[in-house]
Parts: C-alpha cells; structure tokens; sequence
C-alpha cells in the first residue's frame, strides 16, 4: 500500500482540511491519490525490442455541485499543488450549493492480493519464456514470418479521502500476455493473435508451460486466416462462439446502458426501463466480483464496493449502470461502476465483466438450423454510436455455414447491427457460457479500462456482414 | 505557466549526467510538462471544468548495444536517482541488439527556425464560456436538435529532448480546440453528429456560432436514415473520412512495419500504389501547422518527404532504429508523419458528387476495420444515397468493403483540400467498392 503522504510537506491532516473545506458546500466530490508502477517488455522480430518501467504519482480532486463537475489533477502531490487545485474547484462552483452526501457503502470483500505482479517474476525468467515463445513458433512451421511477445504488468494503489476524512484503498494488481505471429504462404500473409491476462501474478497463467498454449492459438488462427476466401455481404444469420465474442454485448448493449448517456437521454435505450429489449432467455448481468477477472474491482474509483449488476433479465431492461454523480441525479444508487483511466480522468460509469448467462441449446443445434450464414469464433474490436445504437465489431476468425455445415474460413469482415433490436434477434441460447482469455480495454471518452467479456454460443437471426462478395 | 526551457534543461542534463555516471555508454531523455484547462458545457449550462498540469519524464540508457527505458511523472531528485538505477540495472540484462544507438550525429536538427507554434494568448474560463454558451445557442436553435454538448480547451506545452550526444532542444507549443456534439431526433430517429475546431492560435478557432450551427446541421440532415441493399457503387468520402486513409498509408509504409515485413506496400518503393494524379507529401515547416515539428522524437532533422510522386511510392517514414535495420538514413520520421496531405485534385466538389448517376456518400466510418497486413478493409458505415449530384436520403446500418491495394489506384480527388488538422485530404471518390446492407 502506498503512502501518499511521506512524500512532500504534505500531511493526511492537511490533506483532510483542504479536503473538507473545499467539498463543504458541494453535493459529492473526494480526492483520488493513485500511484501506479509498470512493465512492459517486448519481443520483436527475433529480439527484445523494447523493455520500459513506469511509474506514475499524482492526484485528482473533484468537486459535484448539482449538474456541474469541477476536476483538477496535478502529479505534484504537495500543499501548495492542491491547494491551488481546491482554489480552481471552488472558483467553478462557486455559485452552486450543495449538501454533502457522506454516505458511502462497506464491504470487506476482496477480489485479488494485494501484490506487486512485476516484482514476482525476474526480468531474466520474463526474458526467458519470451525467447522460447520466438523459438517455439518459428521452429513449428516454415510459414511463420514474424512472432510479436510480450509482458505487460501492473500495480495500482490507490486511496479515496471524502469529505469528513474518511478515506477508502485499494491496490490492484493487473498483467497481460499476449502472442501475434504473422505466417506467409504463397505470397499470402496473415496474423494471429491470442493473450491472456488478469489480476493475478505471471506464473498463475504461465503454469505448466501454458505459454505453449497460447502460441498454438495464435498460429491456429492465422493458419485458419491463410485459407480464408472473401466473406460474403448482406443479411444472414450469425452463430457467435462462446468467450471473447462477447464483445458484441459489450458494444451493442453495454454502452447503451451506461448511466451517464441515459441521464442526458442520448442513448437509444434511455426510455425502455422495464421494457423488452431482448429474446426471453437472455439475461445480461454486469459483474465487478469475479476473483482475479481484468474487469473486476474491489471497489470502484469513488470507493462504492462493486457488485453484480442485472442488466437484463430474461429479455427485460432492469438495470443501468451508475457511478455517484449519474445515481444522485437519477435518484438511483450506485451500482460500484464508476471507473476512470487514472487520476488525469474523470470519473464515468463504466462497464466491469459484461456476461450473457447460459441457456440451454447446443452450438451443434445452432450450427444445423442455418442454411446460409456465418459462424463467428473470434473478434478483434469493436465500436458502438450510442445515439443511433448501430454497433460494428471485426472478425479474425469466422466460417461460411451453408446448410447446416461449417464451410471454409472467411477474410475479417466487419458485423454490423443496431444495438436496441439485436437482442431481440437471438433465436438461440447455449449452454456453453465461458469467460474470455482476459484481454479487453474499453474506450471511452479517451480513457481506457481493463474489463472482462464473457457469452455463451448465441444465434442471431439476422445481422449484416461486411464482405466483399455478393 | 508552463515551465520554462531553463527548468526543463537542468533537468535533463541532471538526468544524462547520472546515466553517465551509472556507466551508461549513452542515453537520452525527453521531459515534458502540460497545462491544459477545459470546459464542458451541455444543454446551454455549465456542465463541468477541468484543470490539468503534468510533467513526464522518459529516459533511455545504453551499453553498447543494450537498451532499455524508464518513464515518470515524478520529478523529483530522488526518484529520478532511483528510476535511472532501476532503468541502467535492466539495460545490462537486456540482449544485444545491432540496430540499437541513438541518431547519427549529422542528421541531427542544428538550427531551430520559429514555425510559430506558440500562442502565449490566456483565453480565461470566463471568456470559455461565453464561447460556449454561443456556440450551444447557435446549436440548438432548431428545434429538432434536443441535446448539446461542447468543450473547449486550452492546452499550453514545453518540452526538451537531449541525448549524450550534445543534442539539448525543444520549444514550446500551444492548441487551443473547440467541439460540439449535437444529438437531433424526429419519430423514426435518434442521429448524432459533430463539429470541431483546433488550432495553434486562438484567433484561427472557427467562430462558435459557425461550428454550432455545422454540427447541428450535420445532424439533422441525418434523421430518418434508410438501409440500402448490397451492391457494388461508387463512394465518395467526406474529407474527414479520407484523411484517415491517409493516415492508415502512413502506418503501412512506416519502417517498422517494413521492416517486420507486416505491410501490404512493402518492396513497393518505386512501384505504382496509387493512381498515376496522385501526390502524397508530408511538410514538417508549415507556419501555425497542427503537427509542424522542427525535429522529429529523437532529435533528428525533418525535411519536406514527397511520399507519392505521380502514384509512384518514393519514401518510407523512417526512424534510426527501424532505418539500420532497412540500411537506409533516418528522414526525421520517429514519431511518424507531421502535416500529412493528398496534393489537391483538379476536379470540383460538385463534378465529383454527379460523376455518376448513383453514388453513396460517406460521412462516418465506426469499427477498426483497415489491416495494414494484407490491406484489407471493411468497416460499418452512414452517410447519404447521392443521386445526379444531390443528397437524395440518409443510409445507415451499412457496411463498405474493398482492399487499400485496389482503392488507392481508384482514387479520384476533388480540388477542395484545406489545411485544418495534421491530416488533411480533399473529398475522395473511389469506383466499384462493395456495400453491404440489406
């Protein structure tokens, strides 16, 4: 756990006086200290290209007055430094009064240790298992061309001091492997990708040699891409695969109900609480408490406790997500979604691990039932226009189905859908739900956040896919 | 303020000194420091403010061959002290790597010339939001458009980047940006749009009524959109769309894309890319530019690059390591393309849009649908139907499809560029893509 103040002449009672002085008169606000140090090594074209540590201290303070938020951030964590940063608050809301909101949910629970995931693997050992990735591939098959590896690791303390003194930590370990190799056959070149990641240390994912693994993936999927024929245009059905497709909830359906567009009315889903918006069947829940999940958090960035979320259930709107300032606005409580980048960000309700729940249907009778259309295995990203709820995500690995058979693979080609009625298009529920490899990061706003994806085999009746070939 | 180069420069040479010490056969470092202030309005009121003020610090130490590099926000003696041990404690354990070294010496930037990117002007949080609350009334004026929100922000910059090479330089900069979204809805819709403005000076920033009433306009003409069937036509983008073509060329014929071998124009220099009108440049010393630079992320001069001469592929983007690694000399390209643009075409705006009988015109691209790999490219799409030269009706729920190999050799561009961003591209028509739709 960091200490934020043996840092410079600022102490925890002079923090806590600026503190309450500044949000006295505000409906909500705190001061977010974060420290974070990080890793990332590189293995590229038969070398390390690149190994890089970071470390990064500061503050945010913000301040909640009715409508308006007044944000300040320094990463000089001094006296004068947030002193300056409280005069600039004060001076935006200085003609809006509030009350304090001193409330705050508790919770004893924790998700993940409160370690340091750099500090528990040598360089030396990290460099190591890169060089045998690179070794590994390029041993395996003539056709691969070129191997990217790398580590990425994290640790992020943080502390929250509310108005009142009341201060809330958390320390939030966060690492991602991941494994491209690109292959070249006949003049045609491909790539795959695959990774995996979580809050946990290296080695719990690196055990039994399960970097093997990871590398057989993504030479599987850029195989499959070197036989791929050009993906076909128009609507047809779609059968996604369980895990990582899961995106296409995150960006159909996620954003749409994220607190913050439904309080300004500027998501498509702002006026269907309560109502259908999907098959009967599916329920969609939002979930901050899976241990050791890259979306999981013990608490959010204000300090709630996080939680599972019913976004959806069996076919109906029951929840969205919230942070304080959208809650207090809606007359709602916070659902612990309120997430930022670091302390340079604001904070905005965010999505955790967004799931579609199993049903009970085999991807085999999904498969079967189409005549023509594809099957979808894996993603790369996604985009969503919240207004007019068209969403698009990329495939990197997806099949024709012609009568009820898989076919040949076919070329990345863009999905397209609209967010409120796609649910509705699902004819089909498996029962096969499975979480991804531990790899998302959602944008918004121009922050990033880790966040987990996980779904079920799912048939939708109708979707269009961006091909080529009419 | 912003620090001064004085600060900065004892800094960075406290920062080398200590690399030397360590026992580092070379290093460099790059210490930066931002103020940046913004407000947010929404529906005509003030919806909040934002403060920020960061230093960063990046350094890099070598042994012979070995690299690696540290970055912070922590300015302080002491961490510094402890980041560059940390930083020289990895470069001994890190492999050899030839391609390593800083700039050769002789491509290094000798004399800094003023580009005038600094505007020392302080536009106050008060006057922000009498901006604002212009541009919103201006916005919001129809009455189909039932939510606005725009920012504007203020962004003062230095920086100084050394090396132990003796290279000790940097300047500073400023922008100043203002943007408004507009959310617009009749019984069939809900359409979002925008419109921004972002400038080096503050008295080139578009006038708040102007960019209020684009992107209200923007919007509202997209209510009610259709779908289209699937089919091959004609498309022509929106300068905002087209100049992200550019920017996808620009990662393609990057050297390290090169020299990985994970770019669909590879071995293509000298060859035929583009349709044979087609000139690409990359001009680092426009006055007031957005990305004019007097040297590039590592110290190295930058020159005027003719990318594409008459179709014809002439340069790569090169840096020093990718650059040893290709044989060929940095052209001042770490950190990629400066102020990048298509030579203008000699065709109107409005021959482009009746070129044909039946084009589609596209306003916004979403997904990350361009693979610099195998130059494939499809992406979801809105824009509008164009019929004999006029916007017949909105399409949205599309996708577009085609390969940059093909679509570059059939681009067609009006003679409408303007220098607004970093990146800029007239209207683009480009035959025969594939839609998807119905």
């Amino acid at each position: 756990m960091s200490n934020f103040f043996n840092k410079s002449d600022l102490t925890r009672q002079d923090a806590d006086k600026i503190v309450s002085e500044t949000l006295n008169n505000c409906d909500d606000g705190e001061l977010y200290l974060e420290e974070s140090k990080s890793e990332s090594i590189l293995l590229d074209d038969n070398k390390i290209k690149s190994s890089n540590y970071s470390s990064d201290l500061g503050f945010g303070f913000r301040a909640i007055s009715n409508e308006v938020v007044a944000y300040s951030y320094s990463n000089e964590i001094s006296k004068d430094s947030l002193k300056n940063s409280s005069e600039n608050l004060k001076s935006t809301l200085k003609s809006i009064k509030g009350t304090y909101n001193h409330q705050i949910p508790k919770s004893n629970k924790k998700f993940y240790k409160d370690i340091n995931p750099i500090e528990q693997k040598t360089l030396d050992s990290k460099l190591e298992v890169l060089n045998k990735v690179n070794d590994f591939l390029r041993k395996k098959d003539g056709s691969v061309k070129q191997v990217t590896a790398s580590f990425a690791g994290e640790q992020k303390s943080i502390e929250i001091i509310r108005s009142g003194g009341e201060a809330l930590t958390d320390v939030r370990p966060l690492i991602r492997f991941n494994v491209s190799v690109m292959l070249e056959k006949n003049g045609r070149k491909e790539t795959g990708v695959f990774g995996i990641g979580g809050r946990q240390s290296y080695d719990d994912y690196l055990k039994n040699d399960n970097w093997k693994t990871v590398c057989e993936e993504a030479f599987r999927i850029a195989s499959v891409n070197l036989e791929s024929k050009p993906a076909p245009a128009g609507e047809m059905k779609v059968v996604l695969g369980p895990g990582w497709p899961a995106i296409l909830i995150h960006e159909a359906i996620g954003h749409g109900l994220e607190g913050d567009f439904n309080r300004k009315k500027t998501s498509a889903f702002h006026d269907l609480m309560g109502k259908k918006v999907a098959s009967e069947g599916v329920t969609i829940v939002d979930d901050g408490t899976i241990d050791n999940r890259r979306g999981s958090l013990t608490i959010d960035d204000e300090g709630t406790p996080t939680e599972r979320t019913v976004l959806i259930e069996n076919g109906i709107l029951k929840n969205f997500m919230q942070d304080r300032h959208n809650a207090r606005l809606m007359n709602t409580r916070s659902t612990g979604s309120g997430r930022r980048e670091n302390y340079r960000h604001i904070v905005l309700p965010r999505m955790r691990n967004t799931m579609m729940l199993s049903g009970n249907q085999t991807q085999d009778e999904m498969i079967k039932s189409v005549d023509r259309g594809i099957f979808a295995v894996s993603f790369g990203g996604g985009q969503v226009d919240i207004t007019s709820g068209k969403f698009v995500f990329n495939c990197t690995e997806a099949y024709e189905i012609n009568n009820g058979k898989i076919g040949s693979p076919i070329k990345g080609a863009t999905l397209i859908g609209d967010g409120p009625s796609i649910l509705k298009e699902v004819s089909m529920v498996g029962n096969d739900m499975m979480l991804d490899p531990g790899i998302g990061t959602c944008g918004k706003a121009g922050q990033g956040v880790p966040v987990g994806v996980a779904q079920p085999s799912i048939l939708i009746d109708k979707m269009t896919v961006g091909g080529t070939k009419l | 303020m912003v620090k001064d180069q004085e600060f900065l420069k004892s800094k960075a040479s406290y920062c080398l000194d200590l690399a030397k010490k360590m026992g580092a056969t070379d290093a460099s470092v790059t210490i930066g420091h931002s103020i940046s202030e913004t407000v947010n309005f929404r529906n005509k009121s003030l919806e909040a403010s934002d403060r920020s003020d960061g230093l960063a610090l990046s350094i890099e130490t070598y042994l012979g061959k070995r690299r690696s590099s540290i970055s912070s926000s922590n300015l302080l003696d002491e961490n510094i002290k402890t980041l560059i041990e940390k930083c020289f404690e990895t470069t001994k354990i890190t492999p050899e790597d030839e391609f390593n070294s800083l700039p050769d010496k002789n491509l290094l930037a000798k004399q800094i010339s003023s580009l005038n990117l600094y505007d020392e002007t302080r536009f106050e949080n008060d006057k922000k939001i009498k901006y604002l609350k212009d541009l919103e009334e201006s916005a919001s004026s129809d009455n189909q458009i039932i939510n606005t929100e725009s920012s504007f922000t203020e962004n003062k910059s230095n920086f100084i980047l050394a090396n132990s090479d003796g290279f000790c330089d940097g300047y500073k900069t400023s922008s100043f940006s203002a943007s408004c979204v507009t959310v617009a809805k009749d019984e069939n819709s809900m359409e979002r749009d925008y419109e921004f403005s972002s400038k080096r000076h503050l008295s080139d920033i578009k006038q708040a009524t102007d960019l209020g009433k684009k992107a209200a306009n923007q919007t509202i003409r997209k209510l009610s959109p259709k779908k289209i069937g699937s089919e091959k036509i004609s498309i022509i983008f929106d300068k905002r769309i087209s100049k992200g073509m550019l920017s996808v060329f620009a990662s393609a014929i990057s050297a390290s894309a090169i020299a990985r071998g994970t770019s669909f124009l590879k071995d293509k220099i000298d060859k035929q890319v583009f349709a044979n009108s087609i000139n690409v440049i990359d001009k680092p010393d426009i006055i007031k530019g957005m990305g004019s630079q007097n040297f590039d992320s590592e110290g190295v001069n930058s020159n005027t690059l003719q990318l594409i001469e008459n179709g014809i592929l002439k340069n790569y983007l090169i840096d020093t390591y990718n650059g040893k690694k290709l044989n060929l000399k940095s052209n001042g390209r770490s950190g990629g393309t400066t102020n990048l643009y298509f030579e203008k075409g000699n065709i109107s705006f409005q021959d482009l849009m009746k070129k044909n009988s039946r084009s589609l015109y596209i306003t916004e691209t979403i997904g990350h649908g361009s693979n610099i790999v195998t130059g494939d490219y499809s992406v979801g799409a809105t824009g509008f139907l164009v019929e004999d030269g006029e916007f017949k009706y909105p399409v949205n729920e599309i996708t577009i499809a085609g390969n940059f190999k093909d679509m570059f050799k059939n681009i067609i561009l009006a003679n409408d560029l303007e220098f607004e961003y970093s990146v800029n591209s007239p209207t683009i028509m480009i035959e025969g893509m594939t839609v998807a739709g119905k």
